[in-house]
């Protein structure tokens, strides 16, 4: 590590977040992002490392994608965030683009907020107005951010910390892939809400088994209760469809998108109503204020990102990404079935698990000592996140396979100690 | 009311929009030649025949199109070029391998074939569908993905040709996005294109520009210059059949195709003779005001009349003044210089033909160089001769890299009625400032990898014909996990290569230290 490293690290942790700094440092990884392009991360020490975490699918398109950078640029000749207290020409163009691809045909409205756990919010406060119910159903480990009522959905490890964590009962947690379970918390008929992932991203992309979503569905339709798909890192192709929840045969009444809808360029998120659930946009449309929500640059670069990821290529490039990796991590499975056990994949939503409780970990750290950078799950340590770009080139796919192979094989010898080579 | 998409900051016109638009169809055709390049050599083939089918059965819809689009050429003729390059293009080549390894046991060599990769081609308005159709099966043919950029004139007939043949060759099994064309070319996109580092080749055909551009994009390239052939008529020749030859390749498509004579030289032995026949072949010979008003209506200042450009020879004559027989196939406009001093001495993509008397043989291959020199170099000539020490010296002569012998230059030096390599890209050499100067085809979008013996050691490189090429298909679908009818547990795990050689650790055999290992595992983490 250079001394200008080391003493950033020092500067970090001393003005911006010790622990967080301190953590990283801890699990080896010594990352302080400086220059990044494509699918491309540089540390400030100079070296490569190909980005198959994508800050939770943010940089879908890459880095600084030219496009969204000149887009962005041009806008500002025009537009800065705007004035939330009126009709806005961007606003409303990014939400007709929206309702254009709507995951559902009778979605209707779009209401911003500035980042994903706001727009969680707002989907779970329209879904309490339109339903006049207050109780959340989400499931076990589940994540969708930190703000007051979003942190509530999750586990208590985000909010607990800050005496934030559902006092009242409202908030309400079902193991994910039991149909039992949601239905028995729902038949009451007290809930607003079903709040879901289609895959569990933080929780390591667990699977959702045939039926279980459309069967969640048909709980909330059986039961008045609004399904809200949580779109923010399964949604923007990253399944194949534009949103994942329509690949399992989910219309949902209320979908959140933020994260890659700007493509990490300007902050923005967005959160997709039907006419049915948006009824407080009539009976008091400033119920909601957010001055950045909706920024009007935001909305620009939101539309050039739809816009790009709609174009007919799109779609191929997912699925020669998505087979040419798995085929290759198939590859590396059945030369270390000992310890690199399975694949959980739809499209490029990927997690690869790992024959041993923390096993994510020393795979993440031999992946970054060989220049790949991708993330453990948070609340499953033996998943390691695994989500290339819908662009990414054939080149890298290929190099990064062979960086996988070489990481995959030193975190096994790590872990399970040499085992004797066949070879 | 509708959703309606509007673009309220449009960036369609930066240099990151064009990188933008042209990195992703790159990108997607790199992903298509890596699948195909997986491969065998018969499934090559039946998408190449499958593709060809489609050509061929659509050769006479889009010969009309073409013609309504450009109003350029003759439909019947555009209807025969289009099945030309289906066909009997990939009969030509059928025969050759481009796909499995080549063992060489005398020099105990084998030849590995690598396909270009990324091939941008550029196709012309003159040619339309026969360019699409010829690019795009020598691309396959040797599991090339192509990016077609369509000439603006001819683009809607040309898109709609690609897309269909692109549907024919996924439906054959073809990976998706091997056949892919630029639905809006403007110049600085076609310009992005070339440049890219994504871009293995450029196939360029086309106008002088366009073709320099490509040469000047930093990328590999095969580019071909302007014809403007000349056809000796000797003194030695059949004159009736060089006269008819000579109507038909003129009158064929109208002159559209590069390979067309624009100037007849003769002798004064048989002048009369020639003219008679030509005329018997339908051809009207013009008198000099007939002349002056061709050279007037044909070059503009700035050069050829695009107006003029694959009409026939009674709308010319017409749009001059000149009255001519309703069933005149071809103008032939006698001239005494060639050279900058005559304008009818240059390319004239009409059924205009000049026609110059020499007094003597040398004279005559004098005049066919001369005519090169105004443009052509390098591309093609036609000489109608019975001594074959006149169409040596002829052929030694002239500075093109072919020279039609008795037949019609139009169709023979494109491959048509010779047997010429058939194509609508004709290399025009060092002559003509282009990298090759063949008749373009499949063998100039594949390189090989060449692995050598020691001369001294002894090999049976024959060996290498039981061993395995890789030839894997189409990728496996990744599963959706979850989704209906999207198998997870796709692919048993193979046994590796390690396990095949080694200690016959059978799949059960791991499977059981794979679970000792994991109980073993379990142990110490519990502690």
């Amino acid at each position: 590590m250079s001394q200008a490293k080391l003493e950033f690290l020092e500067r970090s942790k001393y003005f911006w977040n010790p622990g967080k700094t301190q953590d990283w440092q801890d699990m080896g990884i010594d990352l302080v992002i400086d220059r990044r392009e494509g699918y491309y991360l540089y540390d400030m020490d100079g070296r490569r490392l190909i980005d198959v975490h994508l800050n939770g699918g943010t940089y879908n398109l890459g880095h600084r994608h030219p496009e969204l950078v000149e887009v962005l640029k041009a806008g500002t000749a025009r537009f800065d965030m705007g004035n939330h207290h009126f009709p806005a020409l961007a606003r409303t163009a990014l939400a007709e683009a929206l309702a254009a691809c709507a995951p559902a045909p009778d979605m209707k409205y779009t209401i911003y907020g500035a980042g994903g756990a706001e727009a969680i919010d707002i989907a779970l406060k329209t879904a309490r107005h339109a339903a006049q119910k207050r109780k959340i159903v989400s499931i076990v480990k589940a994540y969708h951010g930190h703000s007051g009522l979003s942190v509530k959905t999750g586990d208590e490890r985000f909010s607990k910390i800050f005496l934030s964590e559902d006092t009242q009962g409202e908030f309400v947690q079902v193991p994910f892939n039991d149909l039992n379970a949601m239905e028995d918390a729902l038949k009451k008929r007290d809930v607003a809400a079903v709040i879901m992932e289609s895959i569990p991203a933080t929780y390591g992309f667990p699977m959702p088994h045939e039926g279980y979503l459309p069967g969640v569905k048909k709980l909330c339709e059986r039961y008045d209760v609004f399904y809200i798909a949580d779109e923010v890192q399964t949604g923007l192709m990253r399944s194949g469809e534009m949103w994942c929840c329509n690949r399992y045969g989910v219309e949902p009444d209320i979908m959140v998108t933020g994260k890659g809808i700007s493509g990490g360029m300007y902050p923005i998120a967005c959160v997709l109503v039907s006419e049915k659930c948006g009824g407080w946009l009539k009976e008091d449309g400033f119920a909601h204020m957010s001055t950045m929500g909706g920024a009007e640059l935001g909305c620009v670069v939101a539309m050039k990102t739809l816009e790009i990821l709609q174009r007919p290529a799109i779609s191929t490039m997912v699925r020669y990404v998505a087979d040419y990796i798995r085929n290759g991590l198939d590859d590396i499975m059945s030369a270390y079935p000992d310890f690199f056990v399975g694949i959980r994949q739809h499209g490029l939503i990927m997690g690869l698990e790992f024959n041993h409780e923390q096993g994510a970990k020393p795979v993440m750290k031999h992946l970054y000592d060989n220049g790949v950078w991708a993330i453990f799950s948070t609340l499953d340590p033996r998943v390691l996140q695994f989500k290339p770009g819908v662009l990414l080139t054939q080149k890298d796919a290929e190099d990064l396979l062979r960086r996988v192979e070489i990481a995959v094989s030193l975190a096994r010898d790590e872990v399970m100690g040499k085992k004797q080579r066949w070879t | 009311m509708e959703p309606q998409i509007r673009n309220l900051v449009d960036i369609s016109s930066t240099a990151a929009a064009l990188q933008g638009h042209a990195d992703i169809l790159l990108e997607r055709a790199r992903w298509a030649t890596t699948v195909f390049q997986r491969y065998d050599r018969q499934t090559t083939m039946n998408i190449v025949d499958a593709v060809a089918k489609t050509a061929h059965e659509n050769a006479a819809y889009y010969a009309e199109w073409a013609v309504r689009e450009t109003g350029f050429g003759v439909v019947e003729h555009k209807k025969l070029k289009n099945e030309l390059t289906a066909y009997p293009l990939v009969d030509y080549y059928r025969d050759e391998d481009y796909v499995n390894f080549k063992i060489d046991e005398a020099r105990k060599i084998v030849e590995i074939p690598r396909p270009a990769g990324v091939v941008f081609a550029l196709t012309p308005s003159t040619n339309p569908i026969a360019t699409v159709n010829y690019k795009i099966i020598i691309a396959l043919m040797t599991r090339n993905a192509i990016v077609i950029s369509p000439h603006p004139a001819a683009r809607e007939c040309c898109v709609d040709a690609a897309n269909k043949l692109a549907a024919a060759a996924v439906a054959a099994g073809a990976p998706e996005g091997v056949i892919q064309i630029i639905d809006k070319p403007t110049i600085p996109l076609v310009e992005t294109f070339m440049a890219s580092e994504k871009t293995n080749v450029i196939l360029a055909t086309g106008g002088t520009a366009m073709v320099r551009a490509a040469y000047s994009s930093s990328n590999p390239a095969i580019g071909v210059g302007p014809g403007n052939a000349p056809v000796f008529v000797d003194s030695s020749a059949d004159v009736v059949e060089a006269a008819k030859h000579i109507v038909n390749s003129k009158s064929f498509d109208n002159s559209i195709l590069c390979t067309n004579e624009s100037v007849l030289i003769t002798l004064p032995e048989i002048e009369k003779q020639l003219i008679q026949a030509l005329r018997a072949a339908h051809a009207y010979i013009c008198d000099e005001d007939d002349v002056t008003r061709l050279r007037r209506l044909l070059f503009h200042e700035r050069g050829f009349n695009i107006e003029c450009i694959g009409r026939d020879a009674t709308w010319i004559a017409n749009e001059c003044g000149i009255r001519v027989p309703g069933n005149t196939r071809i103008l032939i406009a006698p001239i005494t210089h060639i050279g900058v001093e005559e304008k009818l001495s240059r390319e004239k993509l009409c059924p205009v033909l000049a026609m110059h008397v020499a007094s003597n043989r040398n004279q005559a291959i004098a005049l066919a160089k001369a005519t090169l020199r105004m443009t052509g170099a390098g591309h093609s000539a036609a000489i109608h001769a019975q001594d074959e020490q006149v169409t040596i010296k002829f052929a030694n002569s002239v500075e093109v890299y072919r020279v039609v012998v008795n037949a019609p230059c139009s169709q023979g030096a494109a491959g048509y009625e010779t047997h010429l390599p058939p194509t609508f890209t004709i290399g025009t050499g060092y002559f003509g400032r282009s990298s090759v100067g063949e008749n373009i085809g499949p063998h100039h979008l594949v390189h090989w990898t060449r692995m050598a013996y020691n001369t001294k050691e002894s090999m049976n490189v024959d060996r290498y014909r039981e061993l395995s090429q890789g030839f894997n298909g189409p990728l496996p679908t990744a599963p959706s996990d979850g989704v209906p009818g999207s198998a997870s547990a796709r692919r048993v795990v193979t046994a590796t290569v390690h396990s095949q050689n080694s200690n016959q650790v059978d799949a059960t055999t791991r499977e059981q230290i794979r679970r000792i290992i994991a109980e073993e595992l379990r142990d110490i983490l519990k502690k």
